[in-house]
């Protein structure tokens, strides 16, 4: 057993953030034991891939490639890291935590009697001959939790997006050598027929682009009284936006929701009314610059990250919030 | 067709988050359906009301997950299996899938459902690892199910925006998104016939899975803040004077 695995993912032909996000915490990790550090593209054609990691401090990048890697299926994924990872015998192996690593990877370290550290923000060597230890987030951001892995076997862990720094990454001097590994997969054992990505809404919003936000969740109760929220956008010249339950809810469109399975968003101003900031949310919008939370609950995880809180009952606040700003206007 | 739906009874979304006197977890509190999987229970639901079939509700945990158990089938489930099981939380991910696999397995469902993750533990890995351990292709964050001839198509959830189109053959397993449906409430009726409808009971004893974990939560803390919060306090109108002096003069952002 030896070894740190990272396995990284494109987004549009290129690493994305996220894979970056997890080299550096595979290298932190590195750092405190004193381990290698190996990278996996793994796809039907991953040349320029891998060579965007060459230059990273790596002993070296494994092209995992084969024609039904093409597109991503659980089971080719599974399969062929199954067969790299029994190869390579690595002591941890590290993923991205995207939706598709979430789709595969718990299976995958099932088939080693593993089970995942999923979502990691932070990981600490901790004391001397330690085993490192694990913190995730608990009760949607309001408990923060600490694993150890204690079994024998790989440990997997996948990294929550924004938690480990990826914009000063260390070179090495010299490119890692880069390998391609072809797995043995048959069609037969791909199960799943996936289709081409498709986008299915009406109402194009540039919430991206957007200077001010104002966003609503849970704590508006009901649809009648988005209204409300809308009035305090229109006051502050924002876009209106929500998190999940308001849109599954069916009170405002998908389009205008924020986090990871809505929009990605880094405003000047964010303010979230009765949102109370759960990780799935927060990892959508804490690049903000500026964060407001308003909020009845003082112990909301949506204060941690927010410059200014009001706790109080938002029907109150609002209001007064939409008055204070119209008279500056006058 | 067959449906096994796997649901978990979670701490409710707004209970007092307490620490318990060990620092493992927190202390007893109110509990409720986790929501995602009441959205794999209404997809049951609707496809047994489109094909037929019966739709089996499945839980592991301590005597109150019964409580949880009938409200399922208030609301429309056939039938309940209840893993009685006191030391859930000692067992990591891939313990609790043992579990629940050796409960579904004599079932042979056509069709495993479950929510794409927990409110308490949110690892949304159980349905995944389930599916591993039964030998069945599955899916995950799923907001439509149709079903087909061989099997299944769904509609899955891709980050920012997108989604994608997957066949699978019968059986599988497929972890539900939320928002997908409309949740549909318990009727008096439901609740009536509820308290006649079978809960079998299987001990964890009995189902004989590896129960060693691998993965240790070893304690639990409570976040820190991660920028230093100015709280605006005094009424409504006070708060809100405050907010926009504040973010005309300090933060610049008006």
């Amino acid at each position: 057993m030896s070894g740190i695995l990272v396995v990284v993912e494109d987004r549009a032909g290129r690493i994305s953030r996220i894979s970056w996000e997890a080299l550096a915490a595979g290298q932190q990790l590195a750092a405190q034991l004193g381990l290698p550090v190996s990278a996996v593209a793994i796809g039907s054609q991953t040349e320029a891939l891998a060579a965007e990691i060459t230059a990273r401090p790596l002993a070296k990048v494994v092209r995992v490639e084969h024609p039904l890697l093409a597109q991503y299926t659980a089971d080719g994924f599974s399969l062929a890291l199954e067969q790299i990872i029994r190869t390579d015998a690595p002591a941890y192996i590290v993923f991205p935590h995207t939706y598709q690593v979430r789709d595969y990877a718990s299976a995958l370290a099932a088939r080693f009697g593993q089970s995942l550290i999923g979502d990691v923000v932070d990981l600490s060597a901790a004391a001397e001959n330690a085993s490192p230890v694990f913190t995730r987030q608990l009760m949607q951001g309001r408990l923060n939790g600490v694993y150890r892995h204690t079994g024998s076997g790989p440990c997997f862990l996948s990294v929550q997006a924004g938690a480990f720094r990826a914009d000063t990454p260390d070179l090495a001097s010299t490119s890692a050598a880069v390998s391609v590994f072809t797995p043995t997969l048959e069609p037969t054992q791909i199960r799943t027929r996936p289709g081409e990505p498709f986008r299915d809404g009406t109402e194009t919003i540039d919430l991206g682009s957007a200077l001010r936000i104002v966003s609503v969740g849970r704590g508006i109760k009901d649809a009648a009284n988005i209204s409300l929220v809308q009035e305090l956008a229109i006051a502050l010249g924002a876009e209106l936006a929500a998190s999940r339950p308001i849109c599954d809810a069916g009170w405002l469109p998908i389009e205008r929701q924020v986090g990871s399975s809505g929009h990605t968003v880094s405003p000047k101003l964010y303010l979230a009314v009765g949102i109370s900031g759960a990780i799935q949310h927060l990892v959508g919008m804490k690049g903000s610059q500026c964060v407001v939370a308003i909020n009845k609950d003082p112990d909301a995880p949506i204060f941690e990250i927010a410059d200014y809180g009001i706790v109080g009952d938002l029907f109150e606040v609002v209001p007064a919030l939409i008055a204070v700003i119209k008279a500056a206007k006058q | 067709m067959k449906i096994v739906v796997a649901i978990k009874q979670v701490p409710e979304r707004d209970a007092q988050v307490r620490i318990d006197a060990a620092g493992k977890w927190i202390e007893e509190t109110e509990y409720a359906l986790n929501e995602p999987d009441a959205y794999a229970l209404e997809e049951a639901l609707q496809l047994r009301e489109q094909h037929g079939g019966e739709v089996v509700v499945l839980s592991a945990g301590p005597e109150r997950v019964g409580t949880t158990l009938r409200e399922t089938l208030a609301k429309g489930a056939d039938r309940a299996i209840h893993v009685a099981c006191d030391d859930l939380g000692a067992r990591d991910a891939l313990g609790v899938a043992r579990l629940l696999a050796a409960a579904i397995k004599p079932e042979a469902p056509d069709l495993v459902l479950t929510g794409l993750q927990s409110e308490d533990l949110g690892l949304g890995q159980t349905g995944v690892i389930v599916a591993e351990l039964l030998g069945l292709p599955h899916a995950t964050l799923i907001l439509h199910v149709e079903k087909t001839e061989t099997g299944f198509t769904v509609k899955r959830e891709l980050e920012e925006g997108w989604f994608q189109t997957i066949e699978l053959p019968t059986p599988a397993l497929l972890t539900i998104q939320s928002g997908g449906n409309k949740l549909r409430y318990a009727t008096l009726m439901g609740i009536k016939r509820a308290k006649t409808k079978e809960v079998r009971s299987v001990t964890s004893a009995e189902l004989a899975v590896n129960a060693a974990p691998v993965v240790l939560l070893e304690w639990v803390t409570l976040p820190r803040k991660q920028k230093s919060t100015q709280m605006l306090p005094g009424t409504a109108k006070e708060a809100a004077v405050a907010l926009v002096e504040k973010l005309n003069v300090e933060a610049r952002v008006l």
